[in-house]
């Protein structure tokens, strides 16, 4: 699997905004939601995924928490915090224009 | 990143810089479990363990690389790796102790000497005055004239610049004086300040007991007999008397209430003494002497400050004044014509030591900064020789990945580490000099290591540390992997790779050191001329004393009789060759009267107004300070107030207004009288050792009284044993009266050229360092080349050379080296030496002797360094150096 492009790295973070602010999850879950979801069109790397994830934390836009998970071991667990929250609608925002603004162009109908 | 976003991350990053391990575990497990629940969705799906496990692993990619990135996503790894230089650093300094204690002597000696001139410029120029406020904002006040120096300024005046002056806080007088201060049996002469009612206020100085002066306690004649004293008068003559507050001591013959003591560690406003009491200037009187002054705009006495408004400019404020100074001109012309006022920065001070240390000041700025870098060429260099010794190592961290940008990190944290340590050192260094120049001076001059001075030398400490880091790293630029594998180089003497740098800082540090060494050579001619040129009057016999009468309450009829009555008992004592009076002391502080003359026969140019100096002086003056009488008689007893007035003109004097006439018997007018001349008297030096010969005439004291005039005794005994019977008579005179200080005149010269002997000393002093630096830096370079090429040296031997030739060699590399920079020292010193110019008594800045022995000296000196490493190279065993 190729590294996902600029604007995929771009994308990446609001994606795993917007699938924490669903419901806190660990890393590897966060993997499998973006697959199921996307219904296999976006393939993000776990190798990427991680560096991703620690970045969003750093920026205190999500918090990780060591809890028990099914199997009564500790996992990491990740949730959106409240800046997160914002950041995510900012980005959905601008993306939402953005997506609209770029199919209004290519749904021009040819003369 | 925005104040929320660090409430989350804060916490997060200091976990990643303290508790390392900690996160390190939780990543690994972090990614353990991904591994983990990963292989267990692919069993699940049925896949066999095997297959299991190295998909997973395979989907994951490498482990170590997503740790790395993040890591780095917490953003603190250039923290960790500057402490990771910092271990690395502090490990290579201690594996060679002897580099690393030379470069940080180096470094303290570079970094200290600065912070010391650092400590003086801002405790005795920038911010002179402990626990005042704002020193930023303070400017000194004095009055000007056309004609003569005198800067001070009236009362009067003083007031209405307070109060038509808009742009400034407030005006604050502060006049030097002193007084006898007699506590049980022991009477002393103190120094304190005649202060406006507002000066503790303006200062922002708050005395620790009792309280300072109140609004209208300048005012009124001898109104307010109250005094503030200072924290060491407190403690040392009052024995700390927590009761002082209300009780009454007499300064002079004045009783004073102590309504205040001053804080601990305030000295007053005064660059050289520090101040024992301070007395409004309602007390003037007492202390002045010459009536009340308060009321009299004619009398010029004050000294003050003036305390600027925020974002006034002194230039502002100086127009400001200079408009009230012309209006008081045009409403008062009888007292104030030709007088205005000006304003100076408090380095120029002109009625404390402020102007008379900056010269000594800028040049200690500028000679230290010359230390500050032979200092750092010096361990430059001695880094570049570690570097090469290093330079496996550096292309075995290049060649396993290390960035360049990462070697440079590591490098200039080195050169950090080093520069810090001298830094600390450089601090002790200050801290211990900073009163250094009191002890050269026998003034009071402290100075300041406040938050400034740190900050100053912190900046130096940076510049050491680029200087001293950049140059290795700039050599470790050629560093390449190509040549990781070849053997190390066996270089020809000095002609290899960056051997020119090495060399070129050598060249600077000789450069710079001959500099100094010139410019300590001018200082030293300078002041040998001074000290031993004859300033006319004899100086080594000559004891200087005087007792404080005006403060003591004389009036001149009382004066007269004591001065009498002390003459004939010093002329009594055993030892005592002759004994006078005279109101100015020769080449001391005080500046001689002046006066509008006028000669029979001598018609002076259009414009001209002839102006003589002259001194007041009583009978056995000229044969007590050893000045002849060429011609005529000199002053006797019966030259008193009831005779006709007379007067001694010097030969200068004779030959301008008399045109080589004997004046003899002539007539010269001094202040509107007549007086006749009875005697010319020799040339000598009045007011500086470097004047040329100017008119001068003398009068008797009894004709133009002055009630404290200095009594000069010439004795062939030491003085210690003269003052104690002197201290008997005066007591037995008058038992509150002590003396002022007794010195020999030759003291009193030497004081006036102190400033100089101080430059002298520590010219000498940091110019003695910096050529053991340079020489220091040469003999390094000599021997590192040496030990570099010991295997062609060996070859040139077995082949013939003898020791003679490679002494040659060797010795005519360093020599060469040593030429270039007396070459560029020449040049840069001849540029210099010109600033030294009204520093130089009769001496030329381009002096041939100052510069031939600076060559002499450094020349020597590069001989002896490059001789050790030459002796060495003679004695290479050649079949040693080239089977090794």
């Amino acid at each position: 699997m190729s590294k996902p492009s600029d604007l995929v790295q771009g994308t990446l973070d609001m994606l795993i905004l917007k699938i924490l602010a669903l419901e806190p999850l660990n890393g590897w879950a966060v993997g499998q939601r973006l697959k199921q979801i996307s219904g296999g069109m976006l393939q993000v790397s776990d190798g990427s995924l991680y560096p991703a994830l620690h970045k969003l934390e750093q920026q205190g836009w999500i918090r990780a928490e060591w809890k028990s998970s099914v199997n009564n071991r500790r996992a990491k667990f990740y949730s959106l915090t409240r800046i997160g929250r914002k950041q995510l609608e900012k980005e959905s925002a601008s993306w939402n224009s953005l997506s609209a603004a770029i199919s209004g162009i290519v749904n021009l109908k040819e003369a | 990143m925005s104040i929320q976003q660090w409430f989350y991350a804060l916490p997060l990053r200091l976990r990643s810089l303290f508790r390392r391990k900690q996160a390190d575990q939780d990543l690994k497990d972090e990614l353990r479990d991904h591994l983990e629940l990963e292989i267990a969705q692919n069993l699940s799906r049925g896949m066999s363990p095997e297959d299991s496990r190295s998909s997973a692993v395979r989907d994951l990619g490498g482990v170590t690389q997503i740790e790395e990135r993040c890591r780095e996503a917490r953003g603190v790894s250039s923290i960790q790796d500057f402490f990771q230089d910092l271990r690395y650093g502090v490990r290579q300094l201690r594996r060679s102790p002897g580099f690393s204690v030379l470069a940080i002597l180096c470094l303290t000696l570079g970094i200290g000497a600065n912070a010391t001139v650092f400590s003086w410029v801002e405790g005795l120029l920038l911010r002179p005055y402990p626990l005042v406020a704002h020193q930023e904002r303070l400017v000194a006040l004095t009055g000007t004239t056309p004609d003569s120096e005198n800067p001070e300024t009236s009362w009067p005046d003083l007031l209405e610049i307070q109060r038509s002056c808009t742009l400034i806080d407030s005006v604050i007088a502060s006049k030097i004086t002193g007084a006898t201060l007699s506590i049980g049996d022991h009477a002393d002469v103190t120094t304190g300040s005649i202060v406006s009612a507002n000066y503790f206020d303006a200062i922002g100085v708050r005395p620790m007991l009792g309280r300072g002066f109140q609004p209208g306690e300048d005012s009124g004649r001898n109104a307010h007999p109250i005094a503030v004293i200072s924290y060491r008068l407190w403690k040392d003559r009052f024995n700390g008397d927590p009761e002082i507050i209300g009780k009454t001591q007499r300064f002079s013959n004045v009783v004073f209430t102590i309504v205040g003591v001053a804080p601990e560690g305030f000295f007053g406003t005064f660059v050289g003494r520090a101040m024992n009491f301070w007395v409004p200037a309602s007390m003037e009187e007492a202390f002045e002497g010459g009536g009340y002054k308060l009321d009299d705009r004619g009398a010029r006495w004050v000294e003050g400050y003036v305390r600027l408004k925020p974002g006034v400019t002194r230039q502002q404020a100086q127009q400001e004044i200079s408009t009230v100074a012309s209006r008081l001109e045009a409403v008062y012309p009888a007292t104030n014509r030709g007088h205005g006022l000006q304003l100076w920065p408090l380095w120029e001070t002109p009625f404390n030591h402020a102007s008379t240390l900056r010269p000594t000041l800028e040049i200690m700025v500028a000679v230290a900064a010359f230390v500050f870098l032979i200092a750092c060429a010096n361990v430059s260099n001695l880094l570049l020789v570690r570097s090469f010794a290093r330079r496996q190592e550096m292309t075995v961290r290049l060649a396993i990945g290390a960035g360049r940008g990462r070697l440079l990190k590591q490098l200039l944290t080195e050169g950090l580490l080093l520069s810090t340590f001298g830094a600390a050192g450089g601090m002790l260094v200050a801290y211990w000099c900073r009163h250094a120049l009191a002890l050269l001076l026998t003034l009071y001059l402290p100075g300041e290591m406040d938050s400034r001075v740190l900050a100053l030398s912190a900046g130096v400490c940076l510049i050491a540390t680029l200087l001293v880091g950049l140059v290795p790293a700039f050599q470790a630029r050629h560093v390449d992997l190509a040549s990781a594998l070849r053997a190390e180089s066996t270089g020809v003497v000095g002609a290899r790779g960056a051997a020119w740098l090495r060399s070129s800082l050598v060249v600077l540090q000789v450069c710079l050191s001959f500099v100094l060494l010139v410019g300590a050579g001018l200082l030293i001619k300078s002041l040998h001329e001074v000290r031993t040129a004859s300033p006319g009057f004899s100086t080594s016999k000559v004891l200087d004393t005087s007792a404080p009468l005006v403060a003591a309450g004389y009036d001149a009829p009382r004066a007269k009789v004591f001065q009498d009555q002390l003459m004939d008992r010093v002329r009594s004592l055993p030892g005592v060759e002759s004994a006078g009076y005279g109101r100015v002391t020769p080449l001391g502080y005080i500046p001689f009267s002046e006066t509008p003359i006028a000669v029979d026969g001598y018609i002076p140019s259009p414009g001209e107004q002839p102006t003589v100096e002259y001194n007041q002086v009583s009978p056995a003056y000229f044969p007590t300070l050893g000045i002849a009488i060429t011609s005529g008689r000199e002053f006797t007893r019966d030259d008193d107030e009831n005779a006709p007035l007379v007067a001694i003109v010097n030969r200068t004097m004779a030959a301008r207004y008399w045109r080589g006439k004997d004046p003899v018997g002539q007539r010269l007018q001094v202040k509107g009288k007549w007086a006749q001349v009875v005697g010319v008297a020799a040339d000598s030096k009045y007011e500086s050792m470097s004047e040329s010969p100017r008119p001068f005439f003398y009068v008797p004291l009894r004709q133009d009284f002055d009630r404290e005039p200095e009594l000069y005794i010439r004795t062939a005994q030491p003085p210690q044993t003269i003052v104690a019977a002197l201290t008997r008579e005066v007591r037995a005179l008058d038992a509150n009266l002590a003396l002022y200080e007794t010195i020999t005149l030759q003291e009193q010269v030497d004081r006036s050229t102190s400033t100089q002997l101080v430059a002298v000393t520590l010219v000498g002093i940091l110019g003695g360092l910096a050529l053991l630096l340079a020489s220091v830096g040469l003999y390094g370079l000599m021997s590192y080349a040496v030990s570099q090429s010991t295997r062609e040296l060996g070859l040139r031997m077995a082949l013939g050379a003898g020791v003679f030739n490679v002494l040659r060699m060797v010795i005519s590399r360093g020599l060469t080296l040593t030429a270039a920079g007396i070459l560029a020292g020449i040049a840069t010193a001849f540029a210099l030496t010109r600033l030294l110019g009204g520093y130089l008594y009769h001496v030329n800045p381009r002096d041939p002797l100052a510069f031939g022995s600076g060559l002499a000296v450094m020349m020597i000196t590069a001989v002896a360094a490059c001789l050790l490493p030459a002796w060495r190279a003679a004695r290479t065993d050649p079949a040693r150096a080239l089977r090794d």
